[in-house]
């Protein structure tokens, strides 16, 4: 079996905060193969976005990466410097935001802001980088490159400003792609395209993504491996059709049953009850305790990911009663 | 059946007048004109008492805009909005003040709807009291009573908006405008800036509130499976008007127009496996700019000549349904 092309081992990032101390993610460790989807899937709060930026280094002070590795390709980017983050942020791995406007600066004209892009990692023409430049825009489906390029990011609808952040991040043909709630801001149709989009770029390019969301429906249309996060920790990773068929954890058990579609119409809904904790302050043992029917004095300990059926890790010390579903959800 | 709410023919547009400097270009001959946002247009819509209408679409289609209207909280300009038969933007003094509290409104931001710097006591109990529904000295005890109606702990209405979590404080959103004692409540995407596990106890909570106090809502929201669960009637509305009208299952069952059949085809389901999205072309056209005909046709793959220069219709398809589509009258 070849390496991984992302191996990130027990992360740990924490924010020191003058209320205490944060533990935004809390042990991570997952690994993915060179063309693989992983969908991060979390509620507000639950670390799955602190992940995505503790990859690339982009923890900004009070917060900062205690322990734990990320392998990519072989090295240690936690380790590395700012000189050589630089040199793979954007070539070797980019990152799409939420909001396009986070990436495109408002005051610069596309073509402007995407030959800058270019030069940074390679030393072409400005005419060769402008070429580049035409032939990702129209990678990503955007009519007419050549007049796009010369306009400013205010002229673009939302979804074309999505366009635009995706053609950004695939100008260096990287091997990975963190991709944070991309879509969230995007009518459905427009998500749609930009869905099937990125599906078809992905196939075609073999790049790795990382999509991290709060929606399980869009995750599990689009990934290959699902992990869920809570209270910064992976409560539950395996291949999405698992997750979704036969979840271990209860949390992730509520979350796909406390959607709309899939209950009765009209009937109340399968609810988790409580709220998340603060990371601030945690529950002793099992962040999901307090909101779990399955509880019992067992959970005070923490538990750890354990393989409970092939390829299907979860931290519940009561996994083995996820086959008779009815228990969790009244 | 009787009709609580009767909008008819209305239309809403924003005018961008000419600042100083646009008026004195023009008066120079340059072509500058006053844009014109038309964010309704001439929508028919009746609500039945007790009944929830799901208002669907999405973002610029006016469907907020409308809402607003029938919270009173914009005058059409155009058509009338009639609560129990009395046009809303007709009455005066004591009446309209006793009509404006019927309908009251829920937003979709509870962080910027409530004021920051007001205990939930007062925010949740001015009203009622300025409206004297309870004396200033029975407040406390009213709100509390507000509160546990909405699954709030009553001791908490000491406390100021910034110390609950979004679930909560949109639930003291609920619980404001339930204080005054409304009948018709429009949920402007109330439970779109929720998680998951919490936008389900807020679902919850309107589906036990409906029961519990009579309500008739309008529900507003973009997410197909929100307003599925909760509605017994859908209107769908693209750019200002209204395509699509009739019972929920009869709609999931079997949209007609094209742009139901899209957005049902693209919402996004909680389902094992890859599955490949398929899109609709092309763009939500801007609203200052709206095509000409079908207001969809740019976008629609059966659209044909007549889309492009005539208006459909909203006509009725079944009994209790309608929708505006050419296509309906071509075959």
């Amino acid at each position: 079996m070849t390496s991984p092309l992302l191996q990130v081992e027990d992360l740990c990032t924490h924010f020191f905060t003058r209320a205490g101390v944060a533990k935004a993610v809390d042990g991570v460790s997952f690994s993915l193969a060179r063309g693989e989807i992983l969908g991060l899937v979390g509620e507000s709060g639950s670390g799955k976005s602190v992940t995505g930026f503790s990859i690339l280094g982009l923890v900004d002070p009070p917060g900062r990466i205690v322990t734990g590795r990320v392998l990519f390709d072989g090295r240690d980017l936690a380790s590395l410097d700012d000189e050589k983050l630089r040199a793979i942020r954007g070539k070797r791995i980019a990152m799409i935001f939420q909001d396009p406007m986070m990436t495109l600066n408002p005051v610069l004209r596309i073509d402007t802001q995407m030959v800058e892009a270019v030069l940074a990692h390679s030393s072409v023409s400005r005419q060769a980088a402008l070429e580049r430049c035409r032939q990702v825009l129209s990678m990503v489906g955007i009519p007419a490159p050549d007049e796009r390029l010369a306009s400013y990011p205010h002229h673009f609808s939302g979804g074309m400003r999505q366009r635009v952040a995706i053609a950004i991040a695939l100008l260096h043909e990287p091997d990975l792609i963190i991709a944070d709630e991309p879509t969230t801001a995007l009518d459905v149709t427009i998500q749609a395209q930009i869905l099937a989009e990125v599906q078809k770029l992905a196939a075609q390019t073999g790049t790795a993504l990382i999509w991290i969301s709060h929606d399980l429906a869009v995750v599990s249309a689009l990934a290959d491996r699902i992990a869920v996060m809570y209270a910064g920790r992976i409560v539950e990773q395996a291949r999405a059709a698992d997750v979704i068929e036969a979840p271990l954890h209860p949390y992730t058990r509520g979350l796909i049953d406390s959607v709309p579609s899939r209950n009765r119409r009209g009937s109340p809904l399968r609810q988790i009850t409580g709220m998340a904790p603060s990371i601030l302050n945690l529950p002793k043992g099992c962040a999901f305790r307090l909101r779990c029917p399955r509880a019992d004095s067992v959970c005070l300990e923490a538990p750890s990911e354990v393989e409970h059926r092939p390829s299907q890790w979860a931290r519940c010390f009561h996994s083995h009663l996820a086959d008779a579903r009815a228990d969790v959800l009244a | 059946m009787t009709a609580i709410m009767d909008i008819a023919g209305v239309s809403k547009r924003f005018v961008h007048e000419l600042d100083t400097a646009e008026r004195i270009a023009r008066a120079l001959g340059a072509r500058v004109e006053e844009r014109t946002v038309h964010a309704v247009e001439a929508v028919d819509l009746t609500i039945a008492s007790g009944e929830v209408l799901g208002l669907v679409g999405e973002s610029g289609c006016g469907k907020s805009t409308l809402g607003r209207m029938v919270a009173g909280l914009l005058t059409p300009s155009e058509g009338a909005i009639r609560f129990r038969g009395a046009d809303i933007a007709k009455l005066t003094g004591k009446a309209a003040r006793e009509s404006a509290l019927k309908v009251q409104m829920i937003f979709q931001d509870p962080m910027s709807s409530l004021n920051p710097r007001l205990r939930v006591g007062t925010i949740v109990g001015e009203a009622p009291v300025v409206h004297s529904i309870v004396t200033r000295a029975e407040r406390d005890g009213y709100v509390a009573e507000m509160l546990s109606h909405v699954g709030l702990d009553p001791e908490m209405l000491r406390r100021y908006p910034h110390q609950f979590s979004g679930g909560q404080r949109q639930r003291i959103g609920i619980a404001r405008a339930l204080a005054v004692k409304p009948e018709f409540l429009v949920c402007d995407e109330a439970v779109a800036a929720l998680d998951v596990s919490i936008q389900a106890q807020v679902l919850n909570l309107f589906m036990r509130l409906r029961e519990t106090f009579d309500l008739t809502y309008l529900f507003i929201s973009h997410d197909l499976g929100v307003v599925e669960h909760i509605s017994d009637r859908i209107a769908v509305m693209y750019l200002g008007r209204i395509v699509e009208e009739g019972p929920t299952e009869a709609i999931f069952a079997a949209a007609n127009h094209p742009y139901t059949q899209a957005l049902l085809a693209e919402r996004p389901v909680i389902a094992p496996g890859k599955r490949q999205f398929s899109t609709i072309r092309g763009e939500i056209p801007s609203p200052l700019k709206p095509p000409p005909g079908c207001h969809f046709h740019p976008r629609c793959p059966h659209a044909f000549a007549r889309c492009r220069t005539e208006r459909p219709a909203l006509r009725e398809i079944a009994p209790g349904r309608l929708s505006a589509c050419h296509l309906n009258e071509a075959s």
